[in-house]
């Protein structure tokens, strides 16, 4: 594999937040330091420059539930931006509002310095942003090729007619659209599955291929929804390696739900808390760790609670 | 990985060798030896009802919308294709038969707008208001019909070039080489990039809408494309299968019958459909003769019809449980077997 694996061994160490937290955070998480100094040259260098995306006071909320309260957020270009929080928090709200598929009751949307109070989804891909889904959203009936080919629909300018006739430029859109596509492939190791149908693969490989589908338009900003979901620890870990190649190879800006804190914690560069549709803490994974707010969001307050749920769970077995 | 990659050795024969040596069969084998009856009852309704299969499997099979309105678009054509042919001078049958299905065509997008909104069931039940309409239209407005008393007309005759093709031979020539040029085109449409982007829309609409695909009007022109080749297979049913051209003959019980093809033949298949229009067709025929010998004068055709459609019914039910992806997935594995049988001797 093509790929740098420094940071593997934080990875395998992957589990699940309380966990972590209980056990003591430092000693499990430290070979993934090396990563983070990768990571704050790039932020330094970027510094200067105003951010690719920034959310200022977005609000959502469902009938009578809040989704999202006054969330503000700003993601420097070519960073790796976590957004983690309990099941429920909000995230996959905010990458929906990001990506125009929410219209946020209030707040407003900046990508690459231009105002949106909602995204224009048909028009995304144009403006340089791809996006994975928490749920396998892969093309079922096309195969891995064309799925990931797909990603390319939004620059063909042939008509229907000239591809059934095959004349004018729809034969070099189709020959660039593949090659491109193979390349991808081949970048993420998927080479060897490309004639299949997408929805024959095991779930690993399903999500390695929407990645791939988002990474061939070369978007300016990527946005991953739990990419790393119902993975193995090493299917988790190969899908970090991928995401950190793909940043530095294609310089895309990396907006990533995650559940995993250990996996976040060794990729991003900086960390931005949800609980309750609230933000409650942002920062470098040093200082998310060490924040009181979010070790009482993840393992709660009332601890009494979670003793009484594990007897019993013990109890029953 | 590698060994998920090599499942199924590839055939050893190119992808095209089986249509055209069907074609050659078609057109250099069959006319010499065809009866009357072959060509009169079953080879013309199954190159209609196939062709009907293919418009439909693009819009239902591919794009993922589903259409209970087929026979309508088939009126329209047959009707658009008599009234050009009737009030336009000079216009040659080929000009007629085209114009006929842009008509089919505009009026399938017109009741493709409601897919713009609406999604499965419900956009299925607003297909209806086209069967409905389009059936009352002609047989309210005599118009259409050229103001014929009983609403039921003669196909004008069947010439082309100057070339009359009155008989069921060239009836059955005219049939079969439309009928080949619609369906591989349709079939160069399904695998470019248009079809790409029907499955699309079809497995996910909004991943499509994200990564860029234009789904309206991408929905918009499946409604086109399929309601344009429905609309010429119904020119082929009206003047040279049934060479009359009647609302009645367009009904919704048509439209389920089209439905019912690419279904048992399967979906997303433009050979599907073909294999369902033969098993549609020859079906009854087949019954009709069955029980005649079996149970004598006591089958008749009252009998018979509601034999066919008990049997078809359970066919249905038992293709969309064994066999979802219809009989050319059955046909697919035969002829892997067969294949796989011969490299191994």
């Amino acid at each position: 594999m093509p790929l740098p694996s420094y940071a593997l061994g934080a990875m395998e160490a992957s589990v699940y937040a309380p966990e972590v937290f209980a056990r003591g955070l430092p000693s499990v998480l430290q070979p993934a330091q090396l990563s983070e100094g990768d990571a704050g040259a790039a932020g330094s260098t970027a510094n200067a420059t105003a951010p690719l995306l920034s959310l200022q006071g977005i609000a959502l909320s469902f009938g009578g539930v809040v989704a999202l309260a006054d969330i503000d957020l700003s993601v420097r270009s070519g960073e790796i931006r976590a957004i983690i929080g309990p099941n429920g928090a909000g995230k996959s709200s905010l990458i929906n509002v990001i990506s125009g598929v929410y219209r946020p009751d209030r707040g407003q949307v900046r990508l690459a310095g231009v105002g949106y109070t909602q995204v224009p989804t048909q028009r995304l891909a144009h403006l340089g942003v791809a996006r994975t889904f928490q749920n396998l959203a892969l093309f079922k009936g096309l195969s891995v090729l064309d799925n990931v080919a797909s990603g390319l629909a939004y620059k063909v300018r042939s008509n229907f007619a000239g591809q059934v006739l095959g004349i004018g430029r729809s034969r070099g859109e189709r020959r660039d659209a593949l090659s491109r596509s193979a390349q991808i492939l081949e970048f993420l190791d998927l080479a060897a599955v490309r004639d299949r149908l997408a929805g024959t693969l095991p779930y690993g490989l399903q999500k390695r291929v929407e990645l791939a589908r988002a990474l061939v338009a070369e978007p300016r900003l990527l946005l991953l929804d739990e990419p790393m979901a119902g993975m193995t620890a090493s299917e988790k870990s190969e899908m970090a390696d991928f995401v950190r190649a793909a940043r530095d190879r294609f310089a895309t800006t990396v907006v990533l739900i995650e559940h995993d804190v250990g996996v976040v914690m060794g990729l991003s560069d900086r960390i931005a808390v949800l609980d309750y549709g609230r933000k409650i803490a942002d920062g470098t994974p040093e200082e998310v760790r060490n924040d009181q707010r979010v070790i009482d969001a993840y393992l709660g307050i009332a601890s009494d609670n979670e003793a009484l749920s594990c007897d019993e769970g013990r109890a029953g077995i | 990985m590698a060994a998920i990659a090599a499942d199924f050795s590839a055939p050893v024969l190119p992808k095209w060798i089986a249509p055209v040596l069907l074609l050659a069969f078609a057109y250099g084998v069959v006319p010499l030896i065809g009866s009357s009856y072959l060509f009169e009852a079953i080879l013309l309704p199954f190159l209609a009802l196939g062709l009907a299969g293919v418009g439909l499997n693009i819009l239902t099979g591919y794009a993922g919308q589903v259409s209970l309105g087929s026979a309508a678009f088939m009126a329209a054509g047959a009707f658009a294709a008599y009234n050009f042919n009737l009030r336009v001078e000079g216009l040659p049958l080929i000009g007629s038969i085209v114009l006929a299905g842009i008509v089919a065509a505009s009026i399938g997008i017109v009741f493709g707008l409601p897919s713009l909104r609406l999604k499965g069931f419900y956009l299925a039940v607003s297909t209806l208001a086209a069967q409905f309409f389009v059936q009352w239209a002609l047989t309210k407005f005599s118009w259409f019909s050229n103001n014929s008393a009983s609403g039921v007309i003669d196909a004008p005759r069947l010439s082309i070039g100057g070339f009359a093709l009155d008989g069921a031979v060239g009836r059955y020539l005219f049939a079969l080489t439309i009928v080949s040029i619609l369906t591989f085109l349709a079939y160069r449409l399904v695998s470019s990039q248009t079809g790409r982007n029907f499955i699309a829309i079809r497995d996910n609409e909004t991943a499509a809408r994200i990564i860029g695909i234009p789904v309206l009007k991408t929905k918009l022109l499946a409604f086109a494309i399929s309601s344009f080749i429905i609309g010429v297979a119904g020119v082929i049913w009206a003047f040279a299968y049934l060479r009359t051209v009647e609302p009645d003959g367009f009904d919704l019980d048509r439209s389920f019958q089209i439905l019912f093809i690419i279904i048992i033949g399967g979906l997303a298949s433009i050979g599907g459909a073909f294999f369902g229009a033969a098993l549609i067709v020859v079906f009854p025929l087949a019954l009709s003769r069955l029980g005649g010998f079996l149970l004598g004068d006591v089958f008749d055709s009252g009998v018979l019809d509601m034999s066919q459609r008990i049997v078809l019914g359970a066919l249905i039910i038992l293709f969309l449980i064994l066999e979802p992806d219809g009989l050319v997935a059955l046909w697919d594995r035969v002829r892997r077997r067969l294949l796989f049988a011969w490299q191994s001797t």
